[in-house]
């Protein structure tokens, strides 16, 4: 039996309904139209209710409906590919059936009934047997690159009495029967409900030991992120926060990426639709939408919604985790969440701390980072979620309550400046700003991986690039002339790392992705080149020699010339480019000009 | 509509209106008030319950007295009358006529409040527009169903740069021009004329459509008039199928009209004491513009907004370069060594720029070129800054050349003729005569076979220093 009730007060998404019974937390529909809401707050037999849609032309006195369920997410096949809204709205259904606005009150199953999978169960499961929540009944392929385990949900435990065979069922066929302690059975399906203010349960948290690879170099090589971490990119408008977060969606070898637009731009969103389906994943070789999944609330969109459009998109993270799938997860942008919490607690009238934002930004915040982790699941291994939010600093200050809040909790911060954007240095990650707590853990991998030196000569680099910051604000005073060669050499070899690694096109097919073992070749070839250089400067060798090789400029450019299949022919050309040095060194040496 | 009066008005401040014992009034409800004279005022529900209503009112609550006060609520939201008509004439932000000709008779009204447009629904802004001008065209590029805004500042040209893009913007290859919505609110009456004689004297006249409100008209109209602007450009552009677009200014009037209102209701301030909904109020805006499957038409978005003390950071640009797909910021500095259109280049950015421009668009070179231009001119900036510590004679042979790459990049390639509609080959082309400044190795952003193909040095021993060309 549903609660009934009537609306008391409109006050733009908030509104006061009188509905006794009604639990915090709990959904309701509102208005003749039947709107969506979710109870913020209870007094006495009224209620608070934010609602996720417009509540223009809906009158005091029109009926209220609770639904008896907190905001929940259906969890099973058919998620992969698709695009749904803040709270999981299948967006290209919701096109197809209602046209090009999205209209009110209208809520389709976000997941289709219609289509069948095909289950193959467990073999080792027989009935009769004891399971508990999380433990896998069988799998379905969802797509090419995904294989999607079934799992018991987390609330359900018993004793399994009846599982169905191999063969092909919609979502709303029973494939298990569970005898529950009380008696009662439970009817299990390829897909479940969970609410998604609440972490799913796992067996424990495990440490993360291996390194997120994204393909880009300043953030694999220089600023790593472990799977199962938890990542920030603050920075300006115009700095490219977006194509960051699309980049690592594109490369990154997670097996699941699930990104959320949370109050940004619809085009932005279009973008990914548009161009993933045609980009291959380097590491299957398959389209990249098989594995991705879009959760768009964008600016234009109810605020409200844009407050749960986050823990829509971090709860079906937990549950591709709990399959034993790495799972990354995009939050664009976590202030435009902030800002929703914001405007609803204005509302309400609650007393603004910073800013304007609710005393209770910090603890909302850390407690959804908290989401992220790599776990051992109750039966499919580890499985992890790693976490990265953009964060939009009110005119790119990172003093503002909700980039500091975030950097206490995170351990990778991806610090976005607008210098280097406005000079066309991308991705305009600073080197100085940034951080990542996890370096000795990735180097383990780095080093067991692809080269013993990796830390070494990461260290070199970043030395070198704070020489060079030094440096430069000697020449910004006096000019270039007042420094020795060695120095000036230093200014070469740091102009060398920033373009021949550090940026990084996104655009350029050969660019936008580099392997960790190309990463490391030419960081190592342009190190190795620099010391050279160094040797010669030292044995008097003047430094306008150095800068003008013709090698150099063909050194900025090996990202885009060779291919990450192509690093035979990087080493070959690291070997040119060494010998031209020592050739130098001999030209020297016949002229006895060297001093040693 | 109803046409029962109340006259409960219980309180009258700061332009709200409170009407006590109205049963079942609709949030967003359309109000007339009637005050003593007899004369009417506009209102919107902003509040409701049985017990009392809020009521914004559009021209304030000045000289309304309790007593004598009758409010009358028309249930219906703010709709806009739409035709073909609707070309050719002048709107304040009610969607009443301004140019005293009769009312648009049409069966066909919306509401001003769209539902928001599907994600699913959009489909990516490619086409590349031609605007003649060489600092958007060629480093900034504007595509159809884009929202560029112009960040601008008291007393540089967004005007006259405003309507230059009107007169010029046309796809590269069809003669087909827009149909332009033009959105002013408060904007002073001579900003007002200088756009209408701007339309009539280009001839496009019959093919604008203008909402306008004045500086000294009420403040509360200036937060409908753009929702009314963009209605009719909804229309034009997704039911009459028209490329259409839509020139909004001054976004900061908007923006200062938004914060009176948010305080008069008492709403909890967040910057500047503009309320914290400011951004989403802002991207309701902004985000109607773009491409839609299956539509032949488009919504092309360029607001114009004034940074209040010149400060990009302003809450007012800071949000909305958040929100819209880049920004052409306007240099005071530029504008008084007399350079127009003074484009400050550095913190310009169009984001859809990549996919509308290059081989299968514009020409092959044109991404990298646009990218070798920024890091050039961000550069010589650097050696200008220098120049002017250690003077211009202290500087090595190489950045002298930098120093003459940035004054050559300002006078001739940024600054150019009001009247001056430079095609976007002529652009590049203009491009490559400033990049020949300087040796090809110190062009790391254009490929090899650029060089060779655009080049004017490409044959040159690269090591050895590029004979000097005289400038044109």
């Amino acid at each position: 039996m549903t609660k009934q009730g009537v609306i008391k007060d409109i006050n733009g998404p908030i509104v006061t309904i009188i509905l006794p019974g009604v639990a915090n937390g709990e959904q309701v529909r509102i208005g003749e139209l039947g709107l969506y809401g979710e109870v913020i707050s209870l007094q006495g037999s009224e209620a608070l209710v934010q609602i996720y849609e417009s509540t223009e032309m809906v009158r005091p006195g029109e009926p209220v409906e609770g639904l008896s369920h907190p905001l929940s997410v259906e969890l099973g096949p058919g998620l992969m590919g698709g695009i749904f809204d803040g709270v999981q709205r299948p967006l290209e259904k919701m096109f197809l059936q209602a046209g090009d606005q999205i209209p009110r009150g209208v809520s389709p199953d976000a997941l289709d009934r219609e289509s069948q999978w095909t289950f193959t169960p467990t073999e080792s499961l027989e009935p009769n047997t004891q399971v508990s929540g999380g433990i896998q009944l069988g799998s379905v392929q969802e797509t090419e690159s995904v294989l999607h385990r079934i799992l018991v949900p987390p609330d359900v435990s018993g004793e399994l009495i009846e599982i169905a065979p191999e063969g092909d069922y919609s979502l709303d066929q029973t494939i298990a029967r569970v005898k529950t302690a009380d008696g009662e059975i439970r009817r299990l399906k390829l897909f479940h409900r969970w609410p998604v203010r609440q972490p799913r349960p796992y067996l424990h948290r495990d440490h993360s030991s291996e390194p997120l690879i994204t393909g880009q170099r300043i953030l694999d090589t220089f600023f790593p992120l472990m799977k199962g971490g938890k990542g920030a990119v603050p920075g300006p408008f115009g700095a490219g926060k977006t194509m960051v977060q699309h980049q690592v969606a594109r490369w990154s070898n997670a097996d699941i990426v699930i990104y959320v637009g949370c109050g940004e731009r619809g085009n932005e969103l279009v973008d990914v639709l548009d161009s993933f389906p045609k980009l291959k994943d380097p590491y299957t070789g398959r389209s990249l939408m098989e594995r991705t999944l879009l959760v768009a609330n964008t600016s234009n969109m109810p605020v409200v919604a844009r407050e749960a459009s986050i823990y829509v998109g971090i709860t079906i993270a937990e549950y591709y985790r709990d399959q034993g799938h790495d799972v990354v997860m995009l939050a664009d942008s976590t202030s435009r969440w902030a800002e929703a919490l914001r405007e609803v607690s204005g509302r309400l009238g609650q007393m603004p701390v910073e800013e304007g934002y609710p005393a209770y930004l910090a603890s909302r915040l850390s407690a959804f980072y908290e989401r992220a982790g790599r776990v051992e699941t109750y039966d499919c291994g580890r499985g992890s979620v790693s976490l990265i939010g953009a964060v939009s600093p009110p005119g790119g200050d990172f003093s503002e309550p909700v980039t500091s809040h975030t950097k206490e909790i995170i351990q990778t911060f991806w610090a976005l400046s607008k210098e280097l954007a406005d000079a066309r240095h991308y991705p305009a990650i600073d080197w100085v700003d940034s951080f990542s707590e996890d370096v000795s853990t990735a180097a383990i991998w780095w080093h067991e991986q692809v080269d013993r030196n990796w830390e070494k000569r990461r260290g070199q680099a970043l030395s070198m690039l704070a020489r060079d910051a030094e440096l430069s604000r000697i020449v910004n005073l006096v000019g270039p002339e007042a420094l020795s060669s060695a120095q000036r050499w230093i200014l070469e070899g740091a102009a060398l790392i920033k373009e021949g690694v550090l940026q990084q096109s996104a655009l350029d097919p050969v660019d936008t992705f580099s392997s960790p073992e190309k990463q490391f070749l030419l960081l190592d070839t342009i190190l190795a080149i620099y010391d050279q250089g160094a040797d010669l400067i030292e044995l008097g060798v003047p430094v306008q020699e150095l800068s003008d090789l013709p090698i150099l400029a063909k050194l900025r450019r090996c990202k885009e010339v060779y291919d990450s299949d192509q690093l035979d022919q990087l080493r070959e050309f690291r070997e040119q480019a060494i010998k031209s040095f020592e050739s130098i060194r001999s030209e020297y040496a016949q002229r006895g000009e060297l001093t040693s | 509509m109803s046409a029962k009066e109340y006259r409960t008005v219980s309180s009258a401040r700061g332009g709200l209106l409170t009407v006590s014992q109205v049963p079942g009034i609709a949030f967003g409800d359309r109000v007339e008030i009637r005050d003593s004279q007899g004369r009417k005022r506009n209102g919107q529900v902003i509040r409701s319950s049985n017990i009392e209503v809020l009521i914004q009112v559009f021209e304030g609550t000045d000289h309304l007295d309790l007593e004598n006060t009758w409010v009358r609520f028309l249930d219906t939201p703010l709709e806009i009358s739409l035709s073909p008509e609707i070309l050719g004439r002048v709107f304040n932000g009610l969607g009443e006529p301004k140019d005293g000709r009769p009312p648009v008779v049409s069966r066909l009204h919306r509401s001003i409040n769209a539902n928001a447009f599907n994600p699913a629904a959009r489909t990516y802004p490619k086409e590349f527009i031609q605007t003649g001008i060489s600092t958007i065209d060629g480093l900034n590029s504007l595509v159809r169903g884009q929202k560029l805004p112009i960040f601008s500042a008291s007393g540089l040209p967004h005007n006259r740069l405003a309507a230059q893009i009107v007169r010029q913007a046309k796809l590269p290859d069809e003669e087909s021009h827009f149909s332009i919505v033009f959105a002013a609110m408060g904007v002073s009456y001579s900003d007002a004329r200088f756009f209408q004689e701007e339309f009539a004297s280009s001839g496009v006249l019959g093919n604008v459509v203008m909402f306008i409100n004045l500086a000294d008209e009420p403040p509360v109209e200036r937060l409908t008039l753009p929702r009314m602007a963009l209605t009719a450009a909804e229309y034009l552009a997704f039911d009459l199928d028209r490329h259409v677009l839509v020139v909004m200014t001054d976004m900061t009037h908007y923006a200062e009209a938004l914060r009176e209102v948010a305080t008069a209701k008492g709403d909890v301030p967040a910057r500047k004491g503009y309320p914290g909904y400011l951004y989403s109020d802002l991207a309701e805006i902004y985000e109607r513009s773009g491409r839609i499957k299956d539509r032949h038409g488009s919504i092309t978005l360029v607001p114009v907004l004034s940074m209040p003390s010149d400060d990009i950071t302003h809450p007012i640009p800071d949000l909305t370069g958040y929100i819209t797909e880049g920004q052409i910021v306007l240099s005071r500095e530029l504008h008084n060594q007399g350079v127009y259109p003074p484009v400050h280049i550095s913190p310009s950015l169009s984001r859809l720029m990549k996919d509308g421009i290059g081989k299968d668009f514009t020409r092959e070179d044109h991404p990298h070129v646009s990218n070798q231009l920024y890091a050039l001119y961000a550069r010589a900036l650097e050696t200008r800054n220098l120049a002017s510590i250690i003077g211009a004679d202290e500087l090595s042979a190489r950045d002298q050349r930098y120093l003459e790459f940035a004054d050559a990049f300002e006078k001739r390639f940024v600054a150019q003729g009001e009247d001056e509609d430079r095609s976007i080959v002529e652009t590049l082309n203009l491009a490559w005569e400033l990049l020949s400044l300087l040796p090809p190795t110190a062009l790391t952003r254009v490929t090899e076979t650029e060089m060779a193909k655009y080049h004017h040095h490409a044959g040159n021993e690269l090591r050895q220093p590029v004979q000097k060309e005289p400038l044109a």
